[in-house]
């Protein structure tokens, strides 16, 4: 047989062969969709970004013209600042009321199975459906929020239709949505705390509040670095919520970067500019995750 | 409350703790733990929302419209028995017999289906490869996988919509689900979990003359229904409540999924909370009986990805 007789080194060149095969033969489906659905997209998104280009017509070479004109573009800019306010508000809020619940729903007290549910239950909302709901709930007619305000005899506010109200409602929506997700993390972080440490603490004459501040806040820096990351780029990224609410009003007051990209994109077939404006994002946004990453490197944490 | 004293030392193992912590817990000024101050409101104002769109979906529009407003509905009312005056658009009988969404809950049923299913396949496979195999290109491509994690969404709207546009994809369910047929996060989650397996089991089946396949489909899958339901929630939640896809590419109404359809619904039926309100609950219902089904599973779900726009 052909097999049998064939040297040692091509039956060897043969079964890397079939090894090759077999692998990518696993992992191939899977790569070429992830990566066909990702970096060859980002690539495509690169070169769109340097055209003049609405889908239709042929496109034209700009060059570097798109990411000029971004600096130059005041409603980019109003963007760019409803983004950072949002950001500015809901990553530390978010930190915080999940610390804040974690510690909370740690306590061995009774009904803590059930808080734990209703805290984490928005979680599974979906962007639309949250977005209809908080319409709802922050209407200024007959929404419930300025019924309870009146009946503590507060004014009503026009929340989600005020210029100025807009960005932080638009914060306690998304924290009704997402600090489950914090919560979880937090927790699971509390929960690997080693025992000891929190006992030997407190045999030490340590007062509980003592022992959160020194023992267990230093034990929490790791994760919150990294949840705040996490919460940083998905902040930057805000859209689902503006156009299930807002569509970006009023008068434009809750447009945030991605919005604007996709009011570009879809409203105006600028596909040049828009995939301009979210390359711009996308360096930003790695330019803060990697400044938060030194920064915490430098105070000697290690989170990644 | 003294049983809430004695159960609460009763949770502490260790009699130390319990002795140094023992005279702080002596001053409770009320006659719960304090904690309750925070988490009891906390909790309400969490489901409070959810409750009232629940019963905001029984009510009718004028209902809904008084002045001042009603959390409780006078009475059950599914939007159909409209009387004089009464708008009878709103509720779940509008919503079924005036708008497709019966059509849009199908095409996402199908949508998350489909999406589940090629997830469990494609990443399991893909992580098993990863994780165990040996062949050219395996560190190259998963160091590509992880990084397209980087990527942000907003980076691919422009081209994800030009590609689907041509190879026909606009307009069909199928751009709905294709972005979801695998995930660099499926990939990494199977592949972390093959390598916490030890490998002895599948030396043992290979000497006893199992192929690669046979290894893989019979000895190493059954073992990794925990990761399997994580990655079956990530997607379901993913894949059911995505927006921005079915936004970008859907436009015919009737390829939309439910999501696609509310947020469609917000523009167009502004004032008909009624119908708005059951359409969010028949969205949103099925994902949070899922949850407190299996709240366990959501929760290492949630732990591991962060996954919300």
């Amino acid at each position: 047989m052909a097999t049998a007789t064939a040297p040692p080194r091509r039956a060897k060149a043969r079964r890397r062969v079939l090894g090759d095969l077999t692998g990518w033969g696993f992992a191939g489906p899977a790569t070429v969709v992830v990566l066909g659905l990702s970096v060859f997209p980002a690539l495509w998104a690169l070169r769109i970004s340097r055209q003049r280009w609405n889908g239709i017509a042929p496109p034209r070479e700009l060059g570097w013209a798109n990411y000029e004109r971004m600096l130059d573009d005041p409603d980019l800019f109003a963007a760019v600042q409803h983004t950072v306010v949002f950001s500015a508000l809901f990553v530390p809020l978010s930190l915080l009321l999940g610390l804040l619940l974690a510690v909370a729903l740690n306590q061995p007290i009774r009904f803590v199975g059930l808080y734990r549910t209703c805290i984490f239950v928005p979680f599974v909302a979906s962007a639309a459906a949250t977005g209809i709901l908080a319409s709802f709930v922050f209407n200024p007619q007959f929404g419930i929020v300025n019924a309870g305000l009146r009946s503590v005899a507060l004014p009503p506010q026009q929340f989600l239709e005020s210029t100025s109200q807009v960005v932080p409602v638009l914060v306690v929506i998304s924290l009704w949505g997402s600090v489950g997700f914090t919560v979880v993390v937090y927790l699971a972080a509390l929960q690997d705390i080693p025992r000891d440490l929190t006992e030997a603490a407190l045999v030490d004459g340590a007062n509980r509040r003592q022992v959160f501040r020194y023992v267990t806040v230093p034990q929490l820096r790791p994760v919150t670095v990294f949840t705040a990351v996490w919460q940083t780029i998905t902040a930057l990224q805000l859209f689902d919520l503006v156009y299930t609410t807002t569509r970006g009003g009023p008068l434009g007051a809750s447009q945030t970067v991605v919005y604007y990209v996709y009011y570009q994109f879809r409203e105006l077939q600028r596909y040049g500019y828009a995939s301009a404006v979210s390359y711009g994002l996308f360096l930003v946004t790695m330019l803060v995750t990697l400044g938060m990453v030194l920064y915490a490197r430098r105070r000697g944490l290690e989170a990644f | 409350m003294a049983q809430d004293t004695a159960s609460t030392a009763a949770d502490v193992p260790d009699a130390v703790e319990h002795a140094v912590t023992a005279p702080v817990r002596g001053r409770h000024w009320l006659p719960f733990s304090p904690w309750h101050l925070v988490l009891a409101p906390t909790a309400l104002v969490f489901v409070l929302p959810l409750v009232q769109m629940v019963l905001t979906s029984f009510m009718d529009d004028s209902e809904i419209n008084r002045f001042p407003p009603r959390f409780w509905p006078s009475s059950l009312d599914l939007g159909g028995g409209g009387g004089f005056g009464r708008e009878a658009a709103g509720g779940y009988i509008g919503l079924f017999t005036q708008t497709p969404v019966l059509r849009w809950l199908l095409n996402s049923l199908v949508v998350s289906t489909v999406g589940v299913v090629a997830h469990l396949v494609l990443c399991s496979l893909a992580g098993y490869g990863f994780a165990r195999l040996r062949f050219h290109g395996r560190q190259l491509g998963f160091f590509l996988i992880v990084g397209t994690v980087m990527i942000p969404t907003q980076l691919l709207l422009v081209p994800t919509y030009v590609m689907f546009a041509r190879l026909g994809l606009v307009d069909t369910i199928a751009a709905a689900f294709v972005p979801w047929l695998a995930s660099a996060f499926g990939i990494f989650l199977m592949r972390q979990f093959f390598l916490s397996l030890p490998s002895e089991l599948e030396d043992a089946a290979r000497i006893d003359g199992c192929s690669t396949f046979g290894v893989f489909w019979r000895i190493v899958l059954p073992l990794a229904r925990p990761a399997l339901a994580t990655l079956t929630i990530f997607t379901l939640l993913g894949a059911w409540n995505d927006l921005v896809w079915p936004l970008i590419a859907i436009n015919d109404e009737d390829a939309y999924t439910i999501q696609r359809g509310l947020a469609d619904f917000q523009g167009t039926r502004r004032t008909q909370w009624s119908l708005l309100m059951s359409g969010n609950v028949v969205a949103t219902m099925p994902l949070i009986v899922a949850f407190l089904l299996a709240q366990r599973q959501f929760v290492a779900t949630m732990t591991f990805s962060g996954l919300k726009g």
